[in-house]
């Protein structure tokens, strides 16, 4: 069996970010296993820009975004297997993979960092009325379509879900020449950013109906139409407020899973919050040896915030390798529910540690407190917070020293 | 007299909410903006609303590839310069940067390739 040190699954911003990381750091014998036959993962059809001006100062597109990683990875001369499908990793960290130039093989690695990224939520996991006619999409398949394949999946499109990919396709269908009637969002509130909100339905005067769901699927054959309604506080459906919009195409946008099926082949031990690994702060999961990064170890909102994972997971396999990984304490960091999950979920070093957390609604002036025990040992109020935006504090060795346990608070006036 | 406008920046993901008061066309305050380029999103949205543009255009390979203008234009402009992208076809192989139309539609602005086709 073929023994590479470090083998990287998925070579998208994670993958390509954490490569070059533990490149950087020394490790040589590596192997990135990428199953689409480009480098670059969901970032090559994600045209539109907005990317990278945390990283590089500059508004990128999504491939360009994905090119500067790419070229470093060329100009290192880091091996990657592309068209390659990664079937099982064991907690031995074999993994057994398959591609048309080499059948089905396998590899022994020493560390394995996992970069799969995330799929979207499908029209399956909706409880949606009436037939299945062709004509419902996930956003990001329509984003694949328009973008990389040039075809225009339809004219006249209501998009249930307000996430960011609905919202960017909400104006690229409309410059493509379709009619975007509505974008329903069953939440009181957008899980998109406020700038999308703005220039992709504000710039082409696209309601955006918060509040509302499809209740009903028309057409046989072929979609015909959808029946919105607006929803109560327990987001039931209110009668009263049924709508008919004709229409031949349903986008859907609403949520992206991480894509762990890899991660529990390798018996590695999942969040079910995130749907991730659970990690501590070096991105280590409950395997040693296996790391995880970007969109497989919890649904990020910018490749920007995934790059900078990825990087620490990367020195992280490399140190590992070195056999200079510190592991010298167990701090557990827990949730009051407010605040819904953290990354890491535990800390198992003293040094610097940015903890990242998502809230579960809209908070207005509350503040966020890190307790051990009865201890507060940070507090810091936000005028607002909201689910759709992930938050970060960063923790100093002198403010957890001692901490048997952190627990993760937000406080509301 | 005086009106306000509100307005969330598009510059980056943070989507500052600022707020700007106007006399006619002439700008007063701009509150609420937490950076240089901010504040200059603010005064090209209430002057001249400016967009960068993404696309795609058709190539000689018989696919597509994606292409921005490579600075903001006039947001009214939008849909005119989406008839010559659809209408441009790049010869391949295209590598990042490309120049497909220079000063499209006279706004100033570059069409360019964003992603490398063999």
């Amino acid at each position: 069996m073929k023994q590479i040190d470090l083998v990287i699954i998925g070579g998208g911003p994670a993958g390509m970010s954490a490569a070059l990381a533990a490149y950087e750091q020394g490790v040589t014998n590596l192997l990135i296993l990428e199953r689409d036959s480009r480098l670059g993962g969901i970032l090559r059809q994600c045209i539109h820009n907005g990317f990278g001006l945390h990283r590089f100062g500059e508004e990128l597109t999504g491939p360009e975004y994905a090119w500067r990683y790419e070229e470093k990875v060329l100009e290192k001369k880091i091996p990657y297997l592309l068209d390659t499908m990664v079937l099982d990793i064991s907690p031995e960290k074999v993994i057994t993979a398959t591609n048309t130039s080499l059948g089905v093989f396998q590899i022994q690695a020493k560390a394995v960092i996992l970069a799969m990224g995330c799929r979207e939520r499908p029209a399956g996991a909706l409880a949606l009325a009436g037939d299945r006619p062709s004509g419902i999409f996930s956003a990001g398949t329509a984003q694949k379509y328009v973008n990389m394949k040039s075809y225009l999946p339809g004219k006249n499109v209501v998009i249930l879900g307000s996430g960011d990919i609905g919202l960017i396709m909400a104006r690229r269908m409309t410059l493509e020449g379709a009619k975007v009637h509505a974008v329903c969002e069953l939440m009181p509130y957008s899980g998109g950013l406020a700038r999308n909100i703005e220039q992709c339905l504000n710039d082409f005067g696209i309601p955006l109906k918060l509040s509302h769901t499809v209740v009903k699927i028309h057409g046989k054959g072929r979609l015909e139409g959808v029946t919105i309604a607006k929803v109560d506080e327990n987001r039931r459906p209110i009668p009263e407020s049924f709508e008919y919009i004709p229409c031949d195409t349903l986008l859907l946008s609403v949520g992206l899973i991480p894509e762990n099926e890899l991660s529990k082949t390798a018996q590695v031990e999942l969040s079910p919050i995130t749907n991730g690994a659970t990690v501590d702060q070096n991105r280590q999961t409950s395997t040693e040896g296996i790391f995880a990064c970007g969109n497989v170890l919890h649904v990020h909102d910018l490749v920007d915030y995934v790059s900078e994972e990825a990087e620490i997971a990367g020195n992280a396999a490399a140190a590992y390798l070195r056999g200079a990984l510190q592991s010298n304490l167990h701090i557990p960091l827990s949730t009051d529910g407010k605040i819904r999950y953290t990354v890491p979920q535990t800390i198992t070093e003293e040094k610097e540690i940015t903890v990242y957390f998502r809230v579960s609604d809209i908070f207005r002036n509350a503040t966020v407190k890190v307790l051990d025990g009865d201890r507060v040992i940070y507090s810091r109020k936000k005028q607002k917070v909201a689910p759709g935006e992930m938050e970060s504090i960063l923790l100093k060795p002198v403010q957890f020293a001692g901490a048997k346990a952190l627990k993760f608070t937000l406080e509301v006036e | 007299m005086a009106n306000t406008r509100e307005l969330t920046c598009i510059v980056c993901p943070k989507g500052c909410p600022m707020k700007v008061t106007l006399e006619g066309k002439e700008i007063l305050t701009i509150e609420g903006f937490t950076c240089p380029r901010g504040k200059q999103y603010a005064i090209d949205e209430c002057t001249h609303p400016m967009r960068t543009l993404t696309s795609t255009v058709r190539t000689s390979g018989g696919g597509v590839v994606a292409v921005k203008t490579d600075r903001a234009i006039p947001k009214e402009l939008m849909f005119d310069c989406m008839q010559v992208i659809n209408k441009t076809v790049a010869t391949l192989p295209v590598r990042v940067g490309d120049v497909l139309v220079s000063n499209l539609l006279d706004t100033g602005a570059n069409l360019i390739v964003t992603a490398n086709q063999e």
